[in-house]
C-alpha cells in the first residue's frame, strides 16, 4: 500500500501543538504476524495520534484482533515494531487498557462486579499492597460512568451480556490508561449500551487518549469514528472516515460484496 | 465431648489434630484456585506424580518431601511442554503424564518395599495417626509459606485465574504467576500426602471449595468457608480413623463429600431441594425417548 505513513497527521488539527502530539503517537512499522501457516498481518505501517476515535474494520479473519494483540505483545510479532514514546509499546503495558472478546473469561467465576472492576487497579496498586482509597474512588467513578453502580455487589454470573460488557468497560476506565483498545465491544448489546459506550469513547478521545475499537459492522455506528483503519491482512487504507470509505477501498477489502453506510461513500 | 477430647491426651493424637487442621486449611485455599480454573484434573495429575520423586528420594536417602515436591513441579512442566510442543490437548497431556508417573512410582515403591519397612499404603491412602514430630513441623512450615504467598499475591492471582489474557495485557507476569500457583499446589499436596494420601488428596483440594461455591459468591469467601469445611472434614476423618481403625484418607473424603452433598441439596441459592426445577419431574432422556418412539 502506498498510502502516506502519516495519513492521520495529514490535514487536521494544525492548531494543536504538532510535535507534542507526534511524540505521543503510536508508530507501527512494517508489522507482520504469522501464525504457524497463516499470515494474519503483513507489512502494516501506521501512525496513530492521540485524541482520535479510531475504528478498526475489515472482513472476518482480516487480522483486526491480531493487530490489537500484536500491539500488546499478546501474539508473537514476526516482523516490524510498535513503538510508543520511542520505546516498544509491549514493554509499557501499564499504559494500555485492553478489553478482549467477551467469550474468553469464565462468567461463573466467584467474583462480584466490584472485584472485576478493581482488577483494573492491580498494576497501579503494586505488588503485595492493598488498594488505596483513591483506587477505590476511581473504580466507583468508572462504575458510575457506565451506569452499573447499582450492580456493584452482584455476582458476575448474574449479569446480562450487555452488562458484562459495561463491567469490562468500567474495568478499562479504572486502569486510567493512555491507550484504550476494545475488541468487538458491540457484539450482542442494545442501542442504549452502545450509545453509552460511544459516549465514553468520545470522552476518552477528548481527553487526548488513544482509542482503538475493532468493529466489523459497517452500519450507522461507523459514523461515530473519526478515523478508520481498513484491514485485510494488509493495510487497505487508513485515515479519516471519508478517506477510507471509498468504493475502491471497500472493494479491495471485502471483494465487492458490501453495502456500506450510505452517506459516506465517495 | 469427652469422647472427642479424651484421645487428645495422646501425643500422636495431638500431632494428628495439628496436621489435620493445617491440611484441611491449605488444601481448601489452594484447591479453590484449581476449582475456579477448571483444573481439577491438574490436582490429580500432580498428586499422582509425586510418587516417583518420593521413592527416588527414599532410595538415595534424601528428604522424601523434597523429592515429592520436585517430582510434582516437574510433572506440571512436562504437561505444559507436551501441550505447547504438540497438538495434544491439556487434559490428555495430564492423563498421560500422571498415569506414567504413578506407574513409575508404584513400581519403584514396590521394589523398595521388598527390603525396607516403608508402607506404600500410607502414601496412597494416608495415615494421619502416624505423623511424626518432624512431619508436623514440615507441614506447619509449608502451610505458613502457602498462606503467606496466597495472602500476598491474592489480587494478582484473582486477576490471573479469572482472566489470564486480561492479566497478561495489563502487564502482569502471567507465566510466573502460573508457575507460582503450580508450586503452591505441589507444596500443598506434599504437605497432605501423609494425612489423605495421594490418591484422594484431590477430594480435599476440590470438594471444600466446590461446597463453599454453592453458598457464597466471592473468591475469598469461597476460600474461607472452604477452609472451615476442609478443617471440619479432616478432623472428623481423623477421629473416624482413630475410633474405627480406618485409613484416614478415605475417612476424610467421605466426610467432605457428605458435606458437599448437603450443600448440593440445601444451598439457599443453588440447592436441588431448595430450588426445585420443574424439568426434574420428567427426566429429559425419558422425554426424548418417548418423542422418538412416538414418531415411528
Ligand atoms: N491463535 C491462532 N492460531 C492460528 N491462526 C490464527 C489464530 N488467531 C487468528 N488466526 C488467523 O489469523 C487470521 C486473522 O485473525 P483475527 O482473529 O485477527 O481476525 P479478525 O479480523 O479479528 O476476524 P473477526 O472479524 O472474525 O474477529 C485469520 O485467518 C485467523 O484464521
Ligand atoms: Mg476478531
Amino acid at each position: 500500500m502506498d498510502l502516506p505513513i502519516n495519513a492521520f497527521t495529514s490535514a487536521y488539527e494544525i492548531n494543536i501543538d504538532v510535535p507534542a502530539r507526534l511524540e505521543r503517537a503510536i508508530a507501527i512499522q512494517h508489522l507482520g504476524v504469522q501464525y504457524r501457516s497463516v499470515q494474519a498481518l503483513r507489512d502494516i505501517t501506521l501512525t496513530l495520534e492521540p485524541g482520535r476515535l479510531v475504528g478498526v474494520i475489515g472482513p472476518n479473519g482480516a487480522g483486526k484482533s491480531t493487530l490489537l494483540q500484536a500491539m500488546l505483545g499478546l501474539v508473537p510479532v514476526t516482523h516490524g515494531s510498535v513503538n510508543y514514546h520511542g520505546k516498544p509499546l509491549a514493554s509499557q503495558l501499564d499504559k494500555i487498557a485492553y478489553v478482549p472478546q467477551r467469550s474468553q473469561v469464565d462468567w461463573t467465576y466467584p467474583a462480584t462486579v466490584w472485584d472485576v472492576v478493581m482488577m483494573g487497579r492491580i498494576r497501579q496498586a503494586g505488588w503485595f499492597r492493598s488498594f488505596s482509597a483513591s483506587s477505590r474512588r476511581t473504580a466507583e467513578a468508572a462504575l458510575e460512568r457506565v451506569g452499573m453502580s447499582a450492580y456493584r455487589d452482584r455476582p458476575i454470573g448474574q449479569l446480562s451480556g450487555g452488562q458484562q460488557q459495561r463491567v469490562f468497560l468500567a474495568r478499562a476506565l479504572t486502569q486510567q490508561a493512555e491507550i484504550y483498545c476494545f475488541d468487538e465491544p458491540f457484539i450482542g448489546i442494545d442501542q442504549r449500551t452502545e450509545a453509552v459506550m460511544f459516549e465514553v469513547f468520545r470522552e476518552l478521545a477528548d481527553a487526548e487518549k488513544h482509542v482503538m475499537v475493532v468493529n466489523h459492522d459497517l452500519g450507522d455506528a461507523i459514523a461515530h469514528f473519526d478515523d478508520l483503519i481498513l484491514l485485510n491482512t494488509e493495510l487497505i487504507a487508513s485515515g479519516t472516515r471519508r478517506q477510507v470509505l471509498t468504493r475502491d477501498h471497500l472493494y479491495a477489502a471485502y471483494g465487492g460484496k458490501v453495502a456500506f453506510f450510505s452517506g459516506e461513500a465517495a | 465431648m469427652d469422647v472427642l477430647l479424651e484421645p487428645l491426651q495422646y501425643g500422636f493424637m495431638q500431632r494428628s489434630l495439628i496436621v489435620a487442621v493445617l491440611v484441611g486449611l491449605i488444601c481448601a485455599v489452594v484447591g479453590s484456585y484449581l476449582m475456579v480454573q477448571r483444573l481439577a484434573l491438574l490436582g490429580d495429575a500432580i498428586s499422582h506424580s509425586v510418587l516417583p520423586g518420593l521413592a527416588i528420594a527414599f532410595m538415595i536417602g534424601a528428604n522424601i518431601f523434597v523429592g515429592a515436591f520436585i517430582a510434582g513441579v516437574l510433572s506440571t512442566m512436562a504437561i505444559a511442554w507436551i501441550r505447547t510442543r504438540s497438538p495434544i490437548k491439556e487434559d490428555a497431556a495430564m492423563g498421560i503424564v500422571f498415569s506414567a508417573c504413578f506407574a513409575l512410582g508404584i513400581t519403584l515403591i514396590t521394589l523398595i518395599q521388598r527390603d525396607n519397612k516403608i508402607d506404600l499404603n500410607h502414601f496412597l491412602f494416608g495415615n494421619i495417626l502416624g505423623v511424626s514430630v518432624a512431619e508436623v513441623w514440615q507441614t506447619a512450615l509449608i502451610s505458613l509459606l502457602v498462606l503467606v504467598v496466597v495472602k500476598l499475591l491474592y489480587k494478582e492471582l484473582l486477576f490471573y485465574t479469572f482472566d489470564p489474557v486480561g492479566a497478561q495485557a495489563a502487564g502482569l507476569p502471567t507465566n510466573l504467576l502460573n508457575f507460582g500457583l503450580m508450586v503452591l499446589i505441589a507444596l500443598t499436596i506434599v504437605a497432605s500426602m501423609k494425612s489423605v494420601g495421594v490418591i484422594l488428596v484431590l477430594a480435599l483440594l476440590i470438594t471444600p471449595g466446590a461446597t463453599a461455591y454453592l453458598l457464597v459468591n466471592r473468591l475469598h469467601q469461597v476460600m474461607l468457608l472452604g477452609a472451615a469445611i476442609g478443617i471440619i472434614a479432616s478432623t472428623s476423618g481423623m477421629y473416624l480413623s482413630y475410633f474405627y481403625n480406618l485409613p484416614s484418607g478415605p475417612a476424610i473424603v467421605l466426610v467432605v463429600s457428605g458435606l458437599f452433598g448437603l450443600a448440593l441439596l440445601f444451598s439457599p441459592t443453588h440447592g436441588v431441594l431448595t430450588n426445585p426445577q420443574p424439568s426434574l419431574q420428567e427426566p429429559k432422556v425419558w422425554r426424548e425417548l418417548k418423542g422418538l418412539l412416538g414418531r415411528h
